[in-house]
């Protein structure tokens, strides 16, 4: 029966191990978008700008892997994540606009203002493709792989961190 | 300056635990050095600079000393003065802070006045506690300094949280925390007598009254808690199964369990390596529970630390701690002798079933508390709740309830269960009718809620049977102890059953002038008003509510908005009355001009915290009685030691003629 007296300590070790572990671990406090795996949901936007096109769910299966970026001229974390998508569009990404609640010369100013690294953007004057794919904010940043599934989202401005981060998850959405 | 004073003060009671550690360390080979004679002194004046410490920090808090961190950060120049103080100890470093110094207060205590076990088993207690609370100092003065300055005093503090501007915070914690550090010193205890193999029905008898005292003071954090969160949160709810809950609970039915095998320890001389492995579980839980609050490994409503580095910390010290003390008994139990053999039909054995039980609920408390961190190892996520708890927890309670009507008529050392016949047929038939009755009463019943309301009802009268036949008036105030918190767990447990099996709820749309009906009451809704606080604005509304041909009673629930801050709250409206509660929330306003309200009608809800304080008021009578026999066997012990002396005077007197003659 001496044996059973070490069973306490035994059990404890691991706990131990286990809290450990996870201390260890970084906490992903994020829940998880369920739209991740699904196809986009089927639209046409007008164009938002008056220089570039609009956007329909079909640009999305040319079998190139995108990112779908909603955000809005009236947001100050788009200007500050600006940087950021220019330095993805000249790492060659094509970057798909979405613009939430805009007016089309606040779009141009915008632009003109925090530069253009877009192909085309969308105008969704009433927010409906941006809850359709499950967004509740601006910005966001979602990849989309060449078969118009969504394969990633991003919640809030892009940082510095996140642009090599994204162009992983773009390779991984084109294999 | 006091902030500073402060942090001396902690760093010398920490070089106090030091030296109490080495001179209790020291006492083990060589009673008589020198250093040994510290141990006594230096824990009484250790809790008299925690003390100071703490009286600092209060301070800071109270003139709102902008240029310390901690209050610049949890506290606003425009807080009433009560929550100031109380907001001393509502985050992470005044909270540890008031840990460490409850810590220090309990080995000052013991050290002053604890004389009646050896000296050695006592100085190593000593050390075991100056170990333990260097350890928790090292945590605050090197991770969480709660006096740190900023280099620059801000103009204004961000304000306390609103949900803790409440009187509740003024008592939940201390309590609590009396409660669970309180249970540092049987731990000690555990430590001290497993070095020196000095485990006998007296160390039990002198743990005892300590376990017993932070065992009521954690019920009482515990039924505080649990009523603040019901009237504060605004959901009706009283037990949530929260982590943190479940941390301040595993500890209780620890000490539930240590308070039980003690008894049997003192008074029969048994299951003293049980006795010794639950003194080091219950701290062992209290300390866990600070490290799942702290580290943030949970997600937890208590969790205000989410700090990876600090549950490395935490976790350092647990497994310094606890893995030491286990890893001490799994050497040493097995040389503490066995103690006194006993039959199964005892009292002896009806203690151990119910600590075998009380083990069992721990043991699923403890697996489901910590399950999601098992699963999230897998990357599995999953959030373990009532359906677990509830049911599994109840597979185990049942017998123990049961085994608590009936285990304290049983004799000690053994008895025959036909003599019992009489009373376990009136609580069998008690429970039958009971359960009857109430189905008949309403059908739909859930099981739980059933057998919980039977089995109160029998134990509440069972609870009062080691009465039967003895002299009221000469009945020991232990035993009354015992039998109020027996019946303190029947009458907690009616208002549980109740509760949830007779509460009605109802979410209506009002507009002023218009009434509603629930429970019997016609509840009209007066008018919305809004009212300022001294933080605060917020929409009151006045509902009244009426039964029958009664006086109408006015409830103010309130939607309270804090600026410091800047968060919207909702203030219940309680209205008592003896057979249950009306519970009153206001919501916002429609755009038709109506007002949302939620109401429920919880009969007899308010026995589960009256429960809960016969629980202590037990327990409390339990030490006085413990406390005043122990004085009166001394007194005899030393009266007889008198007596003897003098009688072997006598005696040489009487055997020496010469002597004899002499004294004449």
């Amino acid at each position: 029966m001496r044996w059973t007296l070490w069973v306490p300590l035994l059990l404890f070790a691991f706990f131990v191990g286990l809290a450990g572990y996870q201390l260890s671990q970084p906490k992903d406090e994020f829940i998880h978008s369920t739209m991740i795996g699904k196809p986009l949901p089927v639209f046409e936007l007008k164009p938002a700008s008056s220089s570039l096109p609009g956007v329909s769910t079909a640009d999305f299966r040319d079998g190139k892997p995108k990112l779908l970026n909603i955000w809005a001229s009236w947001c100050l974390p788009c200007i500050a994540e600006a940087p950021q998508l220019e330095a993805l569009r000249e790492a060659g990404v094509e970057i798909v606009g979405v613009a939430i609640r805009d007016k089309r010369e606040d779009v141009d100013r915008f632009l003109e203002a925090h530069g253009n690294p877009y192909s085309r953007i969308g105008a969704d004057h009433i927010s409906a493709i941006q809850l359709e794919i499950g967004s509740s904010g601006v910005p966001e940043t979602f990849v989309i792989d060449g078969q118009g599934i969504i394969r990633h989202q991003h919640i809030g401005d892009l940082r510095a961190e996140n642009v090599p981060e994204l162009l992983e998850n773009l390779r991984e959405a084109g294999q | 300056m006091s902030a500073e004073l402060g942090l001396a003060a902690l760093w010398m009671a920490a070089a106090l635990a030091v030296l109490q550690l080495v001179g209790g360390a020291i006492a083990q080979r060589d009673p008589d050095a020198p250093l040994a004679a510290l141990g006594r002194p230096a824990a009484m004046l250790q809790g008299f600079l925690a003390l100071f410490s703490f009286g600092m920090l209060l301070w800071v808090f109270a003139i709102t000393d902008l240029s310390v961190k901690l209050v610049a950060a949890n506290s606003h120049s425009m807080k009433p003065m009560i929550f100031k103080l109380s907001g001393a100890w509502g985050n992470h470093e005044g909270s540890m802070l008031l840990w460490v110094t409850v810590m220090a207060l309990a080995g000052a205590l013991i050290a002053c006045i604890e004389k009646r076990l050896p000296e050695k088993t006592m100085q190593a207690t000593l050390a075991a506690q100056g170990f333990v609370a260097l350890g928790f100092y090292a945590f605050l003065l090197l991770s969480s300094n709660p006096f740190e300055r900023l280099p620059v005093p801000v103009p204004e503090g961000n304000g306390l949280n609103p949900l803790l501007q409440d009187i509740g915070l003024a008592f939940h914690p201390p309590t609590l925390y009396m409660g669970y550090v309180g249970l540092s010193v049987a731990f000690s205890f555990a430590v001290g007598a497993l070095v020196t193999r000095q485990v006998t029905h007296e160390f039990a008898r002198v743990m005892r009254p300590w376990v017993l005292g932070a065992w009521v003071f954690l019920t009482m954090g515990i039924t505080a808690g649990s009523y603040w969160a019901y009237y504060e949160l605004g959901w009706g709810g009283w037990w949530f199964w929260d982590p943190v809950e479940n941390a301040s609970l595993m500890p209780w039915l620890a000490a539930t369990a240590l308070l039980h095998s003690a008894s049997v320890l003192a008074a029969r001389d048994a299951l003293r390596a049980w006795t010794i492995m639950l003194g080091v579980v219950a701290f062992s839980m209290s300390m866990l529970g600070t490290f799942l609050v702290r580290s943030g490994i949970l997600t937890s409503v208590h969790a205000f630390a989410v700090d990876p580095e600090r549950g490395s910390f935490i976790l350092a010290l647990l497994t310094i701690y606890i893995g030491g003390a286990l890893l001490l008994f799994a050497l040493r139990v097995s040389t503490v002798s066995e103690g006194q053999r006993f039959a199964a039909t005892s009292r002896e054995g009806a203690l151990v079933f119910n600590n075998v039980m009380l083990s069992a609920i721990l043991g699923i408390v403890l697996l489901g508390t910590l399950y999601p961190l098992l699963t999230e190892a897998f990357d599995v996520r999953v959030s373990v709740g009532p359906p677990y708890f509830n049911p599994v927890g109840a597979i185990f309670t049942i017998p123990t309830l049961l085994a608590m009507a009936v285990g304290p008529l049983l004799r000690w050392r053994e008895d025959n269960i036909e003599r019992l016949r009489a009373p376990v047929a009136i609580f069998i038939v008690l429970i039958v009718t009971t359960a009857l009755f109430t189905v008949l009463a309403k059908s739909d019943i859930g099981i739980l809620p059933l057998l919980g309301l039977a089995v109160a009802v029998g134990l509440g009268v069972a609870s009062f049977m080691p009465l039967r036949g003895r002299d009221i008036l000469r009945v020991p105030l232990a035993t009354w102890g015992m039998v109020l918190a027996h019946f303190g767990v029947a009458v907690s447990l009616l208002g549980m059953a109740s509760e949830s099996a007779f509460t009605k709820e109802k979410l209506v749309a009002v507009a002023p002038g218009g009434t509603t009906e629930l429970g019997g009451f016609r509840i009209t809704l007066e008018g919305v008003e809004p009212v300022a606080g001294p933080n605060w604005t917020a929409m009151e509304a006045r509902i009244s509510a009426q039964r029958g041909a009664g006086r109408p009673h006015v409830l103010t629930p309130q939607s309270r908005s804090f600026w410091a801050p800047a968060q919207e709250t909702t203030e219940s409206a309680l209205l008592t009355r003896w057979e249950g509660q009306l519970y009153a929330v206001v919501g916002n306003q429609a755009d038709d001009g109506r007002w949302q309200l939620r109401l429920w009608w919880k009969p007899l809800v308010t026995l589960i915290w009256l429960g809960g304080l016969l629980i202590c008021l037990g327990g409390v009578l339990a030490i006085i009685g413990r406390l005043v026999a122990d004085l009166r066997r001394r007194h005899a012990d030393r009266r007889e030691a008198e007596e003897r002396e003098e009688m072997a005077a006598l005696r040489a007197n009487a055997s020496s003629p010469t002597a004899n003659w002499e004294a004449v």
